[in-house]
Order: C-alpha cells, then sequence, then structure tokens
C-alpha cells in the first residue's frame, strides 16, 4: 500500500518541516489558525518559540509573507502593516493582517504596544499563544505563569512554592479597551479554534485570541499528551474558554469540573505541591482560583 | 517660492511633498511642531496619509517598520529620550535594509532633565546602520528631507536616514525658505516601489533569524553598503541641485578653508555661528576656516583629509561626550587624519550642552586653548559651579 498523497493545500499558510519541539501545543495551534485564516494574510510575529522554530533563516514554514522584528513591537508592526494595506487599498480588497506572540511577548514586555493597537481600533487579529512562560528562553516566569508553577526564575524551594502571584488576566484587560471580539481557546480543542478565529475573521477592528498551548518540555509531561493536558485545564475551569464581544461576556463554554489535582498531578512545574502538606494547601488555593472562574463565569450548569 | 516660516512647519511641508502614505510619532518637545502641523495637513486633506497616534517613540518607528515592509513610504521625528526609546527599532530597521527617513531633533538626554540642544541623543546612534546628515538651517534641513528620501531608496543603499536637526535653535526658529513644489518633488522623487514587500501574492519571510554561519555576512553587507552610500549622498546632492537650482552641500562643506592656519569642525546650526565668527576672526587677521561636516554616516574619511591635511591645528566643536574618553567627533577626526605625512594638533572642544550657547567668546577661547597646545577641553564651563573633585 503506498503512502496517501501529502497534500499542503489547507496548511498552506504554515507549512510542515518547522522545528518545533515534538508535542509543542502551539505549532498544533498555528496551524489551526492558519487552516481558517487561509493564504491571504499578512502576519507581524513577535520574538519567541513560534518565531524560532519556524524560520531560521534561509528556511521558513510561512506561505503568507511574515515578518519579525523584535520581542515586543509585533503590535505596533502589525498596526503599521495594516495603516499600509488602507492606504494601498489592500485592506478593502480582503488582505487580512494578523499579529503572533507567546505570553511573554503580549501580557509583558509587548503590553504597552498591544494596549495601543487595541485603543486605536486597527483592523488586526491578534493571537497570543499562551504557553504560561518563557520558554524559548528556558521556562523562566512570565506574568501569564499561573499560582504555584515552579519556573526557572520562580523555582519551589525551602522557602518556595513556585510563583506566588496569579496569572494576568489579559483577555479581561483586552475586552476592557472596548474592542469588538475576544476570545480565549485550547489548541484541545479543535474545532472551537477554528470557530473563533473564523468568527474573528469576519469582524472589522482589532480582535484577541488567547490560546492556551501546553509545553512539554516547559511544564514537564509526556509529549504525546499536550492535548489531554490542555483539555484537563478547561475542564477544572482553570482556563476558562470565553468570548466578549465589545467589553461584555457573550458566549463561555461549559465543563464538568473536575478537580484541579487532576489537571496539576500530571506536570512536572507543580510536582512540588504534591509533596508537602504546606504544598498541598497550596493546591487548595490553586482550586479556589479555578471555582472562581467558574462562579464567574458560570462555567457549570 | 520663498516664505518666511518656522523651522519645525518647513520640515512638515516638505515631508508632504515627499508624499509619506504612513505617519507615525508620539510627540515630545522640541519635535512637537512638526507632528502637530503634519496632523493638520493630514486633517485638513492636504497630506494624503494615515497618520497612527502610538503610545509610544518605540511604537513610533515600529508602525514605520511595518508600513514600509509592506512597501508604503513612511515619516517619523522624535529627539532625545524619544531616539533613545527608539533605539532597539532603529538598529532592527537598518538591519531589515527597509528604507526610511526620520528627523531626529538634537536635544540633550537625561539626567539632569533638559529639553535643550545639544547632539548627544544623535551621537548615541551613531552605529545603529543608518545615515546621518546634520542641517546647519532651516533651508539646509528642509533640502536634506527630499535628499534623505531619495537615498534612502535608492537600491545601492536601502538604509535608513535620520535628518538631525538642533532642537529650537532651527525648529522653533523662522526663517525665509525656499520651500520647493509638489511638482518639483514629485518629479525628483519617483513613486516609492520596494523590491520586496509583505504581499500575499508573492510572500516573503522577513525579519528570519541567521546563526552564526550567516550573521556576520548581513552586517558586513551593510557596513559595506554605508560605506558606499557616500558616493550616492554626492550623487543625490548634484541631481538636487540639477532639479531645484540651488547646491544643497556635500558631506563636508568648506567655509574659507583656504590658507587657513586652524580650521573648526562642527555639524548642524553651530556651523552658522562659526561662519560669523570666521568673517571677524579672518578680518582680524586670524587664519581660521570651518568645516561643515554635513553628513557623519557614512563618514566622510577621505574628504577630511583632503580638507584638514594642510592646516596646522583643527578644532573640533562637539556638542556631544564620548564619556570616559574623548569627544565622539574629535576621535574620528583624529583617526582620518592618523598615518598622514603632517598630521594637524586636533583639538576637541566640547561645548553647547544642554542648550548652554556657543558664543563668539566661547570660540574664542576654543581657539586660543587649542593655539596653546590644549587637545581635549570642555569650552565655556562655569567652573565656580562645580563640586571638588
Amino acid at each position: 500500500m503506498s503512502a496517501p498523497e501529502f497534500t499542503y493545500e489547507i496548511t498552506r499558510g504554515f507549512l510542515p518541516g518547522h522545528r518545533a519541539c515534538a508535542g509543542c501545543g502551539q505549532a498544533t495551534a498555528i496551524r489551526l489558525v492558519m487552516e481558517v485564516v487561509g493564504p491571504k494574510a499578512v502576519a507581524a510575529n513577535a520574538t519567541g518559540c513560534l518565531e524560532v522554530f519556524s524560520t531560521p533563516h534561509p528556511e521558513s514554514a510561512w506561505g503568507i509573507p511574515w515578518i519579525h522584528s523584535l520581542f515586543e513591537n509585533q503590535a505596533a508592526v502589525a498596526s503599521g502593516i495594516e495603516a499600509a494595506l488602507k492606504k494601498q487599498g489592500k485592506l478593502a480588497e480582503g488582505v487580512k493582517v494578523l499579529a503572533f506572540g507567546g505570553d511573554g511577548g503580549t501580557l509583558d514586555i509587548g503590553f504597552g504596544a498591544l494596549s495601543g493597537m487595541f485603543e486605536r481600533g486597527h483592523d488586526v487579529l491578534y493571537v497570543c499563544m499562551d504557553n504560561e512562560a518563557y520558554m524559548n528562553t528556558g521556562v523562566q516566569r512570565s506574568g501569564s505563569t499561573p499560582f504555584g508553577a515552579s519556573t526557572t526564575t520562580s523555582p519551589a524551594g525551602r522557602r518556595s512554592f513556585g510563583e506566588d502571584r496569579p496569572k494576568k488576566d489579559l483577555p479581561a484587560i483586552a475586552a476592557a479597551h472596548g474592542i469588538p471580539y475576544v476570545a480565549t481557546a485550547s489548541v484541545s480543542l479543535f474545532a472551537d479554534v477554528r470557530r473563533k478565529v473564523k468568527k474573528a475573521l469576519g469582524i472589522y477592528g482589532p480582535r484577541y485570541i488567547q490560546i492556551h498551548v501546553p509545553c512539554p518540555r516547559g511544564w514537564g509531561y509526556d509529549e504525546k499528551l499536550s492535548l489531554d493536558v490542555g483539555r484537563q485545564a478547561v475542564e477544572c475551569g482553570l482556563y476558562p474558554l470565553v468570548e466578549w464581544e465589545s467589553g461584555k461576556v457573550t458566549r463561555v463554554r461549559k465543563i464538568k469540573k473536575v478537580p484541579v489535582e487532576e489537571y496539576l498531578k500530571g506536570q512536572r512545574r507543580f510536582r512540588h505541591l504534591f509533596r508537602t502538606e504546606e504544598g498541598k494547601a497550596q493546591i487548595a488555593h490553586i482550586q479556589e482560583l479555578a471555582d472562581e472562574n467558574i462562579e464567574k463565569y458560570g462555567l457549570v450548569g | 517660492m520663498r516664505k518666511m516660516i518656522e523651522g519645525s512647519r518647513a520640515v512638515a511641508e516638505v515631508v508632504g511633498l515627499c508624499r509619506p502614505d504612513v505617519i507615525s510619532a508620539y510627540p515630545i518637545t522640541p519635535q512637537t511642531h512638526i507632528v502637530e502641523e503634519l496632523s493638520q495637513l493630514v486633517a485638513d486633506g492636504d497630506i494624503d496619509a494615515e497618520y497612527v497616534r502610538v503610545e509610544s517613540e518605540h511604537s513610533a518607528a515600529s508602525v514605520c517598520l511595518g508600513a514600509v515592509a509592506a512597501g508604503s513610504r513612511a515619516y517619523s521625528a522624535t529627539t532625545s529620550q524619544g531616539l533613545m526609546l527608539m533605539a532597539e527599532v532603529l538598529y532592527n530597521i537598518a538591519g531589515m535594509r527597509l528604507p526610511l527617513v526620520i528627523t531626529a531633533v538634537n536635544r540633550a538626554l537625561s539626567a539632569p532633565l533638559s529639553i535643550w540642544n545639544d547632539q548627544q541623543d544623535t551621537m548615541a546612534l551613531r552605529d545603529t546602520g543608518w545615515l546621518q546628515l546634520y542641517g546647519e538651517d532651516c533651508q539646509e534641513v528642509l533640502d536634506m528631507h527630499i535628499q534623505a528620501q531619495k537615498i534612502t531608496e535608492d537600491d545601492r543603499v536601502l538604509l535608513p536616514v535620520m535628518v538631525c536637526m538642533d532642537g529650537f535653535i532651527l525648529t522653533h526658529t523662522y526663517e525665509s525658505v525656499d520651500m520647493p513644489t509638489q511638482e518639483q518633488v514629485d518629479a525628483f522623487l519617483p513613486k516609492y516601489d520596494p523590491l520586496y514587500r509583505l504581499d500575499p501574492d508573492n510572500p516573503y519571510t522577513l525579519g528570519a533569524y541567521a546563526g552564526p554561519e550567516m550573521y556576520q555576512e548581513v552586517r558586513y553587507e551593510i557596513q559595506r553598503d554605508a560605506l558606499a552610500s557616500k558616493a550616492v549622498v554626492k550623487e543625490v546632492a548634484r541631481d538636487f541641485q540639477a532639479a531645484f537650482g540651488r547646491w544643497a552641500g556635500d558631506v563636508v562643506d568648506p567655509y574659507k578653508c583656504e590658507g587657513a592656519e586652524t580650521i573648526f569642525v562642527a555639524l548642524g546650526s553651530v556651523v552658522g555661528t562659526l561662519k560669523d565668527w570666521a568673517d571677524v576672526r579672518r578680518e582680524q587677521g586670524d587664519k581660521v576656516g570651518v568645516l561643515k561636516l554635513r553628513c557623519f554616516r557614512p563618514f566622510p574619511q577621505d574628504e577630511l583629509r583632503e580638507a584638514l591635511g594642510t592646516a596646522k591645528r583643527v578644532v573640533v566643536v562637539e556638542k556631544a561626550v564620548g564619556v570616559g574618553a574623548y569627544g565622539i567627533v574629535a576621535s574620528e577626526v583624529r583617526a582620518a587624519l592618523y598615518g598622514q605625512a603632517s598630521t594637524p594638533q586636533v583639538s576637541c572642544a566640547i561645548a553647547g550642552l544642554g542648550g548652554r550657547d556657543i558664543t563668539f567668546e566661547t570660540l574664542d577661547e576654543m581657539l586660543a586653548r587649542a593655539q596653546a597646545g590644549e587637545t581635549d577641553f570642555f569650552a565655556g564651563l562655569r567652573t565656580e559651579l562645580l563640586e571638588a573633585s
């Protein structure tokens, strides 16, 4: 039996052959995004894993025009591309402008530029690949690192349970700008990601989608389990899937509500919490954080 | 057409004549009049451009980067702290070989905070890969903007250009200038048509990273082309003269240097003061001349050798400090003259920092101290204010 012929047609915005790690959540997520976006788009990409694994010169996995400038300016670069294409009449012809960044490049160092892009109303779809730490540089803590996670700069130790602050709620901050569309998504739910990207593409103005993308190297789990780990994050309430339109919550994805332990126990970054009684108290606090999300967004029922 | 106009507004008008598609800037004194006037010109429909009002200079430069990469002509203006905040992006624009002109209004750097003129800001950016032109008066600054747009978009160059303009001294001075017509500028400056752009019909990847096996060659090409751009700067100056009927500068510009024993080298508006002062001192029998350094990047080494080689001494008037070493321009002038059969004494006279006026008295002091053999000093220093070291 011969192998089925492989076609690049549906993934021609983002092609195979890149250098992402096995099991990389965002390599799958970007494929899902680009399947929906198609070839008639231009992207500005922050420095980070996605940039590095897709464009080691002279190779490129991108089938669309794509630019990488710096770590913190992708929202501004995309703003400039959008302004230029508007002037050239290409936006009116249906060319889409995209911006991509990781959680560090989006929530931390690129936050000012992102807020500026929102506030000015540029017609850009910004997709944040949220793997909850600076993975490209070796798993350092970011503003998106969740409470209790051990990273190389918020390590668990004799006097530390790891990260001691909750995750920055950027989707809510984005929604507070009153932009037309904000959504959180998980790479584990393919149809949901596709639907949200499709919905975003149909709306004019700044749009923000934050996709939870598990990282086997940074989180410490078997690389074949990425989609399972991502699904658990959603089902326990720690990663609520919510959509906002013009600042108002319009849709949430209901969950089964599994205990957070189910999600935490399989990951090296939370392993220290299970070893002591004090650690278990921290797990109880993480459960409270999940319960707050469940109540705030009505995730159950 | 001749008109009496403030330097900033003259810049805004000429930028408009260059037909930018995208303008992006963040307000900062003393650049503000430029961007205010541009905003008004856009608001009135006199400039057909997208004006992107950003939240920082870092984003202003980034918006321009994106716009140029997408195939449009862009423009920004800033100064001092704004230039420092842009610095990261400025290196990136040059490294990606994106043609862009910005007006770099010269202002002191904090601390202490000072909104007044010196040239520490653009001197700090001399190694970014941007070409740097320094204007003596508003007319020259105006003309430089047209030339700069032509230089940066030349396929042999494709390096961005900063037109440096002394804050307040030029930006806020009314001067009679000859403003070219739109037809003249259109004839001189064809529509921007880049070799590569972000176009879905012909997708390119821009800004890929380079490993150790590639990086050095990219940087070498930037250096090679920056050095070679001197010929383009000269060529554009000649073309400009043919098109607009006035000579608007070579890479260096001598004034009364024939038979001069002492030649003062300077950049920007202080050159005007120096010329007036040289007239007076010449009448008094002192053999002084002035060499305007119009183009600091690319650095005109050959021209400096030729212009300065026969002088007895050279005084470099510096509005910046190479802290912990010597004057920045003086160091480069010394290097340019090194190894000649007879090398003039090169004195570095730092003055005019943070808006301190450089007066005839300051220049008299510089000449006297250089004649006495001093090679590195601050002129016009208020020694009574200094704390004991």
